[in-house]
This record gives C-alpha cells, structure tokens and sequence, in this order.
C-alpha cells in the first residue's frame, strides 16, 4: 500500500487501449505506471479501455510499482463507470485530471468511500492525486491539496493550463514558474508531494535534463513523463548522489555529536548547520532509502 | 445476454487480440480462432472464450477471435467489450464482474 511518502521520482501514462503497451510498461524503471483512460483513449473505445485496465489492474498487477488509474473529468458522461471500474480494480492511486475546486475532491472522496464499502474494499485504501491543468486549478491549489486525506500528490499540466492562461508553452517554461511554485506551496503546506509537468519532446534528452533539474531545484517530488527514455534520466535528478548522501551523513553525525558534547551551535567544514541544512539533510537521507539505497554510516 | 448485432473489439495489434461477435440465431457457439500460437495455446483460448460466454449467458453468437500474442487477460477483456457492445448494453455490472 502506498502513502504521502511513497517514492514518486516518475510517472509513465500508458493507453488503456493499447495492450502492447501495457504489457511492456511494468519493465522500465518508472515509480508510478498510469493507466489513462482520459486523453489517450478515443470516445468509440472507452468502454473497453476500462474493461482491460479492470483485468490488468486485477490479474496482472505490476509489481514494485504504484499503480494509478486516471480516470475522465469528473463534468464528463464517462466519469462514473470510469470511478466504478477504477475502485473495484483496487489500483494504490486514483489519479483525477482537471480539478479546480475542493469540493471536487470532496465529492470524489465520498463518492470513493460508498464505492469502497460496496465492493468490501477497506475504507480509504485507494489514494488521489489531483492533475492541476487551469488557472482556477492553481488559485485553488491550497484548498486542493488539504481537501482529502486521500491526497498524496498534486501534479502540474502545463499544457492545459497555458492554454487556459492564454501562455504560450516554452521549453525554458518561464510562463509557468509561477504556477510551479504554487503547487510545491500548496503541497508543502499540505504534507503532500508535489509532481512537475512533462517535458513534450522526446529527442531534446539535453532538454530534459535541464528541466528536471530545475524541476528539483524548486522542491518538486518527481514528474511526469510520458516516454520510456526519459524516465532513468528525470529518476537521476530525484536521486540523491553518493557525494549528497555522503555530506547528509556527515551533517546528522556532526548535530548528533554537538548534541552529544551539549554544543548549542554546530560547525562543519567552517560552515555552520543550521536548522534548514539538518532538514535538508535528513530529506536527502530519507529519499535515498526510499530508493532503495543503502545508507550506511559516515565515511 | 443476447447477441442483437455484429460487434468488433481489439485490435490487430502486437500482444492484442481482435474478436468479432455475430449473432448466429439457433446455431449457439461457433468458434472459430486465429491464432500464431494455436498450436501451443489454442485450447487455453478456447476455454476462457467458452468460461467468459457462461459468465455472460451468451448460449448464442458466433465467435470469431484473431489473436495477435494477447495475454489471457486481455482476451477475457476483449469478448466482454464484444458481447456487451453486441448486446447494445452501455453499462457494466461491475458488481457481477
């Protein structure tokens, strides 16, 4: 079962009309596979989609992996069968496009609640992550993400939401800096993780390195991709290196020993530490356990 | 259920599989499969297409299946996306499924 901190470095959509897919998606190294059953499945093979999902979601379940349904707009005709279909496969994640308000959660937390106890699920046992694709999504971005504890991401889609803002989309993506730090806002104040938007070309590798590291350097959890090739590169960015988990170790043992002699001001290397260096710190020490790490003691 | 028209679901795709349903009034099940792995797998299909149709209470329908290398689940999957569309039936009962 998954939770707020569930290592969520990437997250690959993959068409619930493409069995091929499908199949080949569980042996790349994403953290988080998406069956879409929203923009990447046509009107004429909804019904369908959500039939494989079901039986994939059911019978052959990816291991080591959070498995996540996205499922239709909650204003759409497809949404109910879609949030059927979604609970009674028991993915870890449901993962809502478009949400603009807290009511919204709301309702689709509710909605999951009766859906649940129905299929004699245990109550709350499938997480949310809300997509922020408009403008109303990211004023209501605080509201958002405190509106369920189901949530345990929100994620940014520039795409829709330069569209609703009349932006032009960049690569540099100056036009959404405003909007990515609102969402890490929301999440942090939220305890919650804070997922980045996807980087559209696929062949521009150099591209994409630039922009998963500007991704983590404004406190971003992971991002979403949307092509297996791209995935080890943005996992690299939001994995801690062996130097950063050198020095985070090096850090804690130097509290831990100040602490120790009753030091009331700490030192390192001439520098002092600081409360938001140990927080750092220990974030960096926790995000390589989550990867699987070994964290030993101090070298 | 009922099969009332010819239905298509799946595709020609790699690992997918294409099922045709047809009505076939007073001639009940005929299948009639396509496969590469026929020969290996051919009578696990035919099973779960003969295991789905009970599910379903389809008695009537003939049943034409173009395997492309699809998992089994994936065939459970394609025939009840069929029978239902050939049964003009918009709604799963997600309960039952």
């Amino acid at each position: 079962m998954t939770d707020r901190n569930t290592l969520r470095r990437t997250g690959l959509y993959v068409s619930a009309s493409s069995p091929v897919n499908m199949a080949q998606a569980p042996f790349y190294n994403e953290d988080m596979l998406i069956y879409d059953l929203e923009d990447s499945v046509p009107k004429s093979e909804k019904d369908a989609a959500r039939l494989l999902i079901y039986h994939t979601v059911k019978y052959h379940r990816p291991k080591d992996k959070e498995v996540v349904i996205r499922v239709n707009g909650i204003d759409t005709i497809y949404f109910d069968q879609d949030m059927e279909c979604a609970v009674r496969a028991m993915p870890d994640t449901i993962r809502l496009p478009k949400v603009e308000s807290a009511a919204e959660v709301e309702q689709v937390s509710a909605l999951m609640d009766r859906l649940e106890k129905q299929a004699g699920i245990p109550a709350g046992s499938i997480n949310l992550i809300c997509n922020i694709e408009s403008f109303q999504g990211i004023l209501n971005a605080q509201e958002i993400a405190a509106a369920s504890p189901r949530n345990v991401a929100l994620a940014l889609s520039a795409e829709d939401f330069t569209a609703s803002m009349k932006m032009e989309r960049t690569k540099a993506g100056l036009e959404i800096f405003y909007a990515r730090n609102v969402l890490v806002l929301a999440c942090r104040a939220a305890g919650i993780q804070a997922l980045d938007v996807v980087f559209s070309d696929i062949n521009d590798l150099d591209g994409l390195r630039e922009d998963s590291r500007m991704t983590k350097n404004m406190g971003f959890d992971g991002k979403t991709v949307i092509h297996p090739r791209q995935i080890d590169i943005v996992n690299s960015f939001f994995t801690p290196s062996e130097k950063e988990i050198r020095h985070a170790l090096r850090v804690l043992a130097a509290i831990e020993e100040g602490r120790r002699q009753g030091k009331g001001a700490v030192s390192l290397d001439g520098n002092m530490i600081d409360e938001p260096i140990v927080l750092r710190a220990q974030n960096t020490v926790a995000r390589a356990k989550a990867a699987g790490i070994k964290v030993g003691g101090e070298r | 259920m009922e099969v009332k028209e010819i239905s298509v679901a799946g595709t020609l795709e790699s690992s997918d599989v294409q099922i045709i349903l047809k009505p076939n009034p007073g001639g009940g099940l005929a299948v009639d499969l396509e496969s590469d792995v026929k020969a290996i797998f051919g009578d696990a299909i035919l099973e779960t297409v003969y295991q789905v149709c009970r599910e379903m209470e389809v008695t009537e329908a003939a049943i034409e299946i173009h395997d492309k290398g699809a998992f089994d689940h994936v065939i459970r999957a394609r025939l009840i996306a069929a029978v239902l569309r050939a049964a003009k039936r918009d709604q799963v009962d997600w309960e039952r499924m």
